[in-house]
């Protein structure tokens, strides 16, 4: 299972010279199996440089954890959407097909975009269960975790691998001594033992109080969460928008001296490529 | 260890913030927490008692009528809510494990997820004046 970062900042669409490493495009990750199957997860900015790359594709399904407006926003300009030869499947979080649809055309339609959602040749849309399903060769499990709105993570396993995606994510919230008992914790069941998590990281340990209940973490959470859950790698990821790339760096390096985390810990750059392998048998 | 439901996660946290006793059930009934101000209440610490499923919670606090007639479990509000999913009050006394008789009373509220499944139950309590 391959998986590749399209676009790794929060919130806000960020580009510049100070954001050109980590990048300025919002949630977007490509993943790939050994079958060919195609997922999405998210459809922030970065959807639009992914759907140029998927010409020959005859199916993809977008998997949208929430339907906040950095989640969804480059939706309209996939090109997979627009394209007659493609089938694409839009999963996301809402009690009925009809609320799906209901939730997306407030974006998908005049004034806030010029094309209507009915208008799309072959869209299908599934209202996202919790719990375990199938999309093609991959095994799905969406889960609600702590964030405004109804948000679920992701943990997606095939060819032996897993991975768990939770962009936007404030497991701390409300527990005065984060992280106790994993049982009590949001989230942990999509993140245990995962091989690669990609995580909320938006503010800094400092930032945090001003923004507790926003739906985010502070780093020093997100290393606190990876090492409780357990995964064997991390990756940062949902940037805020006004940190740079230094104020980044330096911001990771100073809460992983702070944590200790016995997994690798990689800061989420837009183009990142991660090959998961099943784990060699000795 | 398997998570709890993030609805319980939440009510948890929340309840652990407030004033009011607050005491927690899963879907099942079985007791998964109670807060500080409940305990006070209730004479035990929740670490002392951790969890208990409902036959055991719903007789070791010895839930009776004025006249000391034990009230059965059926008729306690959180097992009415948990049976039948809506919510449901109702007075009783208690023995609190500190040897205290309080008269109590009890409200107790459903919580329903998406694809309307029951994932517990909250109750908040206090007590009545004698
Ligand atoms: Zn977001
Ligand atoms: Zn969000």
């Amino acid at each position: 299972m391959n998986v590749r970062l399209w676009g790794t900042r929060g919130s806000l669409a960020s580009p510049g010279s100070d954001t050109a490493r980590y990048g300025g495009n919002t949630s977007c990750v490509e993943v790939r199996g050994s079958a060919g199957g195609v997922l999405v997860i998210d459809a922030g900015t970065g959807i639009r440089r992914l759907g140029r790359t998927l010409a020959g594709v005859a199916r993809v399904d977008v998997l949208l954890s929430h339907l906040h407006m950095d989640h969804i926003q480059g939706l309209g300009f996939f090109a997979p959407l627009h394209d007659r030869s493609v089938e694409t499947h839009i999963w996301g979080p809402a009690r009925s097909v009809d609320d799906l649809a209901a939730r997306l055309r407030r974006y998908l339609s005049p004034p806030l975009f010029p094309v209507h959602l009915r208008d799309l040749p072959r869209l299908v849309l599934h209202p996202l269960p919790a719990g375990t399903f199938d999309v093609g060769e991959f095994h799905v499990t969406a889960e609600p975790v702590c964030h405004p709105g109804f948000t679920v993570g992701l943990r997606i396993a095939a060819d032996g691998a897993t991975l768990a995606y939770m962009s936007d994510h404030e497991p701390a919230l409300g527990v005065a001594d984060f992280p106790t008992a994993g049982d009590w914790t949001s989230g942990y069941d999509v993140a245990r033992d995962a091989d690669l998590l990609l995580h909320d990281a938006q503010y800094s340990l400092a930032e945090y109080p001003d923004h507790v209940g926003w739906g985010h973490s502070a780093l020093d959470h997100t290393l606190a969460f990876a090492r409780l859950a357990g995964v064997k790698h991390l990756v940062t990821f949902h940037h805020d928008p006004w940190h740079g790339d230094d104020d980044i760096e330096r911001l990771t390096a100073e809460a992983c001296a702070r944590v200790a985390v016995p997994c690798k810990v990689t800061v989420g750059a837009e183009g990142a490529l991660f090959e998961l392998a099943a784990p060699s048998r000795a | 260890m398997s998570q709890k439901p993030i609805e319980l996660i939440l009510m948890r946290q929340l309840a652990s913030s407030l004033a009011m006793p607050t005491f927690l059930v899963d879907h099942d009934g079985t007791l998964v927490f109670y807060n500080e101000p409940a305990e006070h209440l209730l004479g035990m610490r929740f670490d002392e008692t951790g969890e208990m499923p409902v036959g055991q919670w719903a007789t070791v606090w010895q839930p009776a009528e004025a006249d000391g007639t034990p009230r059965p479990v059926e008729r306690l509000p959180l097992a009415i809510t948990i049976a039948e999913r809506r919510p449901a009050r109702g007075d009783f006394w208690i023995h609190a494990l500190d040897g205290t008789r309080r008269h109590i009373e009890v409200t107790a509220l459903p919580l329903i997820r998406v694809a309307d499944e029951l994932v517990g139950a909250v109750a908040v309590f206090w007590e009545l004046p004698s």
